[in-house]
């Protein structure tokens, strides 16, 4: 029982960081609520989907094309139809919206509402203490946690990080330091977009597939967003693992746990932010300008 | 007589100086006629229960523009409200037989409740956080609505509620006058001195708090404003379908209602009505192709942004429409000079 909530937060908290720090990043250098975030994850899994079933591909390769075709089909419709409008943010915020029901609805029609699934890469298990832990699992949370360190690496280490991260800090400033800011943008764009693929790539032989799936991870990472403050990296790792568990928790322990999960979670964040108004990690912007 | 005569003048002196200078004006009155006139040309129960749903999501949309166009506290969750009203007049009705002109007003003040319980704790939030945690909120209750399934039915929802009236007809007269006249309050209330603070809030918060004015007590006299009107709209769907199910908690519910409010243009309140008159009887079309429907609905929505990002009717109302530059007064676009004080238009 335990061991089981400890698998399964784990997974779902490196999941949700993974999203909301791809999140929180294009929020932060472009001011974009990308409610979409979550739909690019859901076609990247179909992708693989597609790739490994019908093309006959080994997953692993699947897995890369998918990522890359959908980096591609990110940048494509952020330039299509996000780039135009950027000046008016609610313009933005429903366009996004509109996104996510058309790829939604593209993928409904293409492989209907059935539950799909991929078979995992790696077969077999491990036993502890009389629970199985699927190797599957293990690889899918080692996959996370490497993920997670490149990005932490990118951003803290490299030229292009500086730019992301003064760019979020403050946008005039950093375009008359020389930083092309629309060219930033483009490439954080494509950075956020790719994290979510890849997480759809890293999670994908766990799940069922289905057009819908993109709803509760989006709600989740927008409650890990706000709990660890926002374009905090660190907050976002934190907040997803603490609503990771808690969920895992009140599946596994609450009666009619499936149905609370949600609330629950939710309800921690709410909590958190009556002590906190700006999250766990979070700065108190001042006024925007 | 003399004085009926005078009030007549008066009218009619109101119609013809103020409301036929206007292209606007006289389409929000052809508005007004059109639908209260309707059914003389055809009582269809298709279309008179497609005007009625449009109806009830028109008073929806402008509350979401009353609240979150006018104070800028972007609302994510405001399926809450029509959830909360729907369920309220639902289970009124049922157990405690309150008939529907009780139930529904009452419906609205169980949203108000809701206005208040979340906007007190969520007025210490700003900006998009405002806007992400307010997402929240009808998930929670969505989830308590399947956890104590023998109350609230669960999945399937409160059903067996009484009809709004007898008949189809007198249904559609009461969603349309309720809507045309709690459209018209809104519209006043953002018209009045409130409603200027509200407008002031959205601009510069500071600066309002500057000039003494409570800042926290208007937020949460627009919280629980927009709550009583979603309320009201949730109430008469609830009666009008006479089921209140977990469908009008879902995220996508509060999504719409955003899309729509958007698309018309915020901060107006005719922008998210007509806006609503337009999307939801063309998704209505389109249900000849039913697995096209909301694909199509997306890409309208998309393209139109594109082209006019401010919403369609401010972009429609400024191609027949010229601000005068001197007094601020509207123009038709094809008069040279300004109607009220003859200062040239270009």
């Amino acid at each position: 029982m335990i061991l089981d909530i400890i698998i399964s937060g784990l997974i779902s908290g490196s999941i949700y960081a993974l999203l909301a720090i791809g999140f929180s990043l294009i929020f932060g250098v472009a001011r974009i609520i990308n409610i979409a975030h979550t739909a690019f994850y859901m076609v990247a899994s179909y992708c693989i989907y597609f790739g490994t079933h019908k093309l006959g591909l080994h997953p692993i390769w699947g897995m890369m094309a998918a990522v890359i075709l959908v980096t591609l089909f990110g940048l494509i419709c952020y330039k299509l139809f996000i780039d135009p409008i950027r000046e008016h943010e609610a313009a933005v915020l429903i366009g996004t919206i509109a996104m996510a029901i058309a790829m939604q609805e593209i993928m409904l029609l293409i492989f209907t509402g059935d539950y799909l699934s991929v078979p995992s890469l790696i077969g077999g298990y491990l036993k502890i203490f009389d629970v199985k832990v699927f190797y599957q699992q293990v690889l899918t949370f080692g996959m996370a946690l490497l993920i997670l360190a490149a990005l932490w690496a990118l951003l803290m280490k490299t030229r292009l990080g500086l730019a992301i991260r003064s760019t979020a800090e403050d946008r005039e400033v950093a375009n008359l330091m020389g930083m092309n800011e629309s060219r930033v943008a483009m490439i954080t764009m494509g950075i956020s977009v790719g994290l979510a693929a890849l997480t759809g790539a890293v999670i994908v032989p766990l799940t069922t597939l289905s057009p819908f799936m993109w709803m509760h991870p989006l709600i989740m990472m927008m409650a890990v967003v706000v709990l660890g403050g926002l374009g905090s990296i660190k907050g976002s790792f934190v907040g997803a693992y603490i609503l990771g568990f808690a969920e895992a928790m009140v599946v596994f322990l609450a009666p009619m746990g499936a149905y609370l999960k949600g609330s629950v979670a939710l309800s921690i964040m709410i909590l958190v932010l009556l002590i906190r108004p700006e999250g766990l990690f979070g700065v108190a912007f001042e006024e925007e300008r | 007589m003399g004085i009926l005569g005078f009030y007549l003048r008066k009218l009619f002196n109101i119609v013809k100086r103020e409301m036929l200078v206007l292209p606007s004006r006289i389409v929000v009155g052809l508005f007004f006629l059109v639908l209260l006139l309707l059914p003389v040309v055809t009582q269809d129960p298709y279309v008179l229960r497609i005007l009625v749903l449009t109806s009830i999501f028109a008073i929806l949309a402008a509350s979401w523009d009353l609240l979150s166009g006018f104070t800028g506290q972007m609302n994510f969750g405001h399926a809450l409200f029509f959830g909360v009203g729907a369920y309220t007049a639902a289970l009124l009705n049922l157990h405690a037989h309150i008939p529907p002109w009780g139930s529904i007003p009452l419906g609205g003040l169980g949203a108000v409740l809701a206005g208040l319980i979340i906007g007190i704790p969520c007025l210490r939030l700003r900006g998009t956080y405002l806007a992400l945690t307010t997402l929240a909120f009808p998930i929670i209750l969505m989830g308590i609505v399947f956890a104590f399934s023998n109350i609230t039915g669960g999945e399937l929802g409160v059903s067996g509620l009484s009809r709004l009236s007898g008949s189809r007809l007198s249904d559609y007269y009461i969603t349309v006058v309720v809507m045309l006249g709690l459209c018209t309050i809104m519209w006043k209330i953002t018209d009045s001195n409130t409603g200027i603070i509200f407008h002031a809030i959205r601009e510069d918060e500071v600066a309002v708090r500057a000039a003494g004015i409570n800042t926290t007590r208007y937020k949460l006299l627009a919280f629980c404003l927009s709550g009583f009107f979603a309320g009201i709209s949730g109430g008469l769907y609830a009666h009008f379908m006479r089921i209140a199910g977990p469908s009008t908690l879902e995220v996508s519910m509060s999504f719409t209602v955003v899309i729509w409010a958007i698309f018309g243009g915020i901060v107006t309140i005719y922008g998210p009505v007509g806006a609503v008159f337009i999307l939801f009887p063309l998704l209505e079309f389109f249900r000849f192709w039913p697995e096209y429907r909301m694909l199509m609905f997306a890409v309208i929505v998309l393209l139109t942004l594109l082209y006019m990002p401010d919403g369609l009717f401010p972009w429609l109302r400024d191609k027949v429409e010229t601000e005068c530059p001197r007094c601020k007064i509207r123009n038709v676009a094809t008069r040279k000079t300004c109607r009220v004080c003859t200062a040239p238009l270009d």
